[in-house]
């Protein structure tokens, strides 16, 4: 396999691994709204449901998406493809 | 000023424009003390910003392409953050926002969670790629990955579409503000609007535009949080709102109960009588009040419209590299969550002030005489945006018959908590800021898309530099005034169209962005189906469900961008594999840009 595939392989598990994590705190846990309002489970006292929305939720993108940079960076340096820095 | 290490000195000058602008705060504070009246405030907080404004785009005027079209590709990324943040943050998010999460609370946070989510879908499936690409507009990635003008064309109609219907709401917001601001009216205010958004833009495009939109983001974020944190001080609920609100959202549910939230009802006869655009509280604070599938799908719809709309992406084509651009949406996604998690707060901490009788600013339980004798609410209610009315004659104010208007929740909280008018004046400039930078952006992605799509490469592509920059400065002057009238007739609410820009957005040029770099076997044909397919059976289901058509799914006219973008996805496949695949070189493209390394497909001038 090229090295170019190869590159694309582990960027696409990357993209996958992403996307998972992303479903799961954009879409998956508000399938259950109600259960998370009722958990006892309640963050600085809020009730969970709450919470998730107005900071959990988007807390959680914004270290994702800085974590997923940092990866596709190494991923990028390990094949050799990064960017010189004058670029 | 912008010769030389312009670049290595940005944190200063933009440390001594913020130090200036709170010693502007300090001074006008001062102003207040010693008698200047509220209306001069609110005259010199807007004009002083926007002459700020101004001079930064005069500043940045440039006679060069690639500065024009992409601020030369040297924005560090963390300010091409903060330029995103206000490029993204509208006359919606900064005035409309809180207004929702007022009234309608957990059904309206799937807003939060989709106009954030979204970001992931950039940084992970396409701002590195599309900056690698070197295009100067999104059509112009679509017209060369797929090639052929039908595609190019077919993009620049969908960004048209979705653009346009999301830049009359941001005139409308500026209008609006500057007619409360400077006390002109609204039709008049409208083109005072749009022209201190041209002054930003038309001299030097987007760099001048970049370099605004940072001031402007220092501006907005500063007058958002500073009410939040002196609301939550002075009322003792806590010094970092964000961590500390618990137990206001918990005197909320208790008050909710205690004035009978959802069991007393208003008859049709009585809500007649209340202004339109104005509501009362119906729905609970906190409580979970709307289905799984209603949440999400709303919430889905604003992120596919998030990765589609043309005028963020075009942010991530100015970073120094890829890897720039990576990171960058990381940073825009931070300076965004600090404006997006206080919205909440701030929806909190204004029902609570209106609510709780234990406050010296509640007005809940007080005579309706009473209430109708403070001075805020004359002034709102003359502005049409706050109405009261004793519908069952016991003279006393209830819960069920007090009406505000979204857009008040933000710009009239800080005088219902007691604060100075300065902070009033200073959150107008602040919504002020949050428009006009969404418009520029958006008049840009519009005018850039047509002079550099339409006209150069599909016109005219032999046209010299100065011709083309002289079409795009005449084209974004058009675009600005069709806008600015369409804003004057205020056919919608700011809100519900750019609700429907992301569904536009999200119909036509989701799936062709994304596949453009995902799938190498998508072709021209399938593009050019998915686009116009996916836009067509969009709007058809928004002016079916306007007309009267039930829908089905529970698909409303806020999330068509559902319906829109499966038929895209469908017909994008199906057209793409009834076709030729795409030839060696499209796919050896398709490979290049894949990388971080190497040339740009498309050069630095083009």
């Amino acid at each position: 396999m090229s090295k170019q595939a190869q590159h694309w392989e582990k960027t696409r598990g990357l993209l996958f691994v992403t996307l998972a994590i992303w479903f799961v705190f954009s879409i998956g846990i508000f399938l259950f709204g109600a259960e998370m309002e009722a958990s006892s489970i309640r963050p600085f006292g809020y009730p969970l449901s709450y919470y998730m929305t107005c900071q959990g939720s988007l807390g959680i993108f914004v270290i994702l998406i800085f974590w997923f940079a940092g990866r596709q960076e190494k991923i990028d340096e390990e094949f050799g493809f990064s960017e010189r820095e004058d670029d | 000023m912008f010769k030389g290490n312009f670049i290595n000195n940005l944190p200063k000058i933009y440390g001594t424009y913020t130090g200036g602008f709170i010693v502007f705060i300090i001074l006008m504070a001062i102003a207040e003390q010693a008698g200047m009246s509220a209306k001069v405030i609110g005259i010199c907080f807007v004009a002083f910003t926007v002459l700020i404004y101004a001079l930064i785009g005069y500043l940045s005027r440039t006679i060069q392409v690639d500065a024009y079209y992409l601020a030369g590709r040297q924005v560090p990324t963390v300010f091409n953050g903060m330029a995103t943040a206000a490029d993204w943050m509208s006359g919606a998010s900064f005035v409309a926002m809180a207004g929702g999460i007022y009234f309608k609370g957990y059904g309206y946070m799937a807003l939060l969670v989709g106009w954030t989510g979204g970001y992931v879908l950039v940084a992970s499936l396409l701002a590195p790629y599309l900056r690698k690409f070197g295009c100067y507009t999104v059509p112009d990635f679509i017209g060369t990955r797929y090639g052929g003008n039908l595609a190019r064309l077919s993009a620049v109609i969908v960004l048209t579409v979705a653009s346009f219907t999301y830049v009359t709401a941001q005139i409308n917001a500026t209008g609006t503000i500057a007619s409360v601001a400077l006390d002109i009216p609204f039709n008049i205010a409208v083109y005072v609007g749009l022209a201190s958004i041209l002054m930003c833009s038309m001299l030097g495009g987007m760099r001048a535009v970049t370099w605004t939109q940072v001031a402007q983001y220092i501006v907005l974020i500063i007058a958002y949080l500073i009410p939040v944190f002196w609301i939550s001080n002075k009322m003792g609920a806590g010094v970092f709102p964000h961590l500390m609100l618990a137990d206001e959202v918990a005197r909320i549910a208790e008050l909710e109960a205690q004035f009978g939230l959802g069991e007393i009802k208003n008859s049709a006869a009585d809500l007649k009588q209340v202004p339109k655009g104005l509501s009362g509280i119906t729905k609970a604070h906190a409580e979970v009040n709307t289905t799984p599938w209603k949440f999400i799908s709303l919430a889905v719809c604003m992120m596919a419209g998030t990765a589609s709309l043309p005028h963020v992406m075009m942010r991530y084509f100015t970073t120094p590299s890829v890897k720039a651009a990576r990171r960058s949406v990381g940073w825009s996604l931070f300076f965004i969550f600090l404006l997006y998690s206080s919205a909440p707060m701030l929806a909190t901490l204004s029902k609570l002030s209106l609510m709780d009788p234990n406050l010296a600013t509640g007005i809940i339980g007080k005579s309706i005489s009473e209430v109708q004798a403070i001075d805020w609410y004359q002034n709102w209610n003359q502005a049409n945006l706050m109405f009261v009315s004793d519908f069952n004659g016991n003279g006393t104010l209830e819960l069920n018959e007090f009406f505000m208007g979204g857009k008040a929740v933000v710009l009239a909280t800080p005088e219902i908590a007691g604060l100075p008018y300065v902070i009033s004046g200073l959150v107008a400039a602040g919504g002020m800021a949050a428009a006009m930078s969404t418009a520029d952006g958006l008049v840009l992605a519009i005018s850039n898309a047509l002079s550099h799509d339409i006209y150069y490469k599909m016109i005219n592509p032999k046209a010299e530099t100065a011709k083309r920059l002289l079409i795009a400065r005449i084209l974004l002057v058009l675009i600005g005034f069709a806008g600015a009238t369409i804003a004057a007739l205020e056919i919608q609410g700011i809100l519900g169209s750019v609700i429907w820009a992301f569904d536009f957005a999200m119909s036509g040029l989701f799936f062709p962005l994304v596949l453009g770099v995902w799938w190498k076997r998508a072709n021209a044909q399938g593009a050019v189906a998915g686009m116009l397919g996916g836009l067509a059976a969009g709007s058809a289901y928004l002016i079916a469900v306007r007309s009267g058509y039930p829908g089905f799914l529970d698909i409303t006219q806020l999330t068509f961008g559902i319906v829109g973008s499966v038929v895209s996805l469908v017909l994008m496949i199906v057209v793409s594999l009834a076709t030729k695949a795409p030839d060696a070189a499209t796919q050896k493209m398709v490979d290049d840009v894949r990388v971080p390394s190497g040339k740009a497909i498309l050069g630095r001038q083009h």
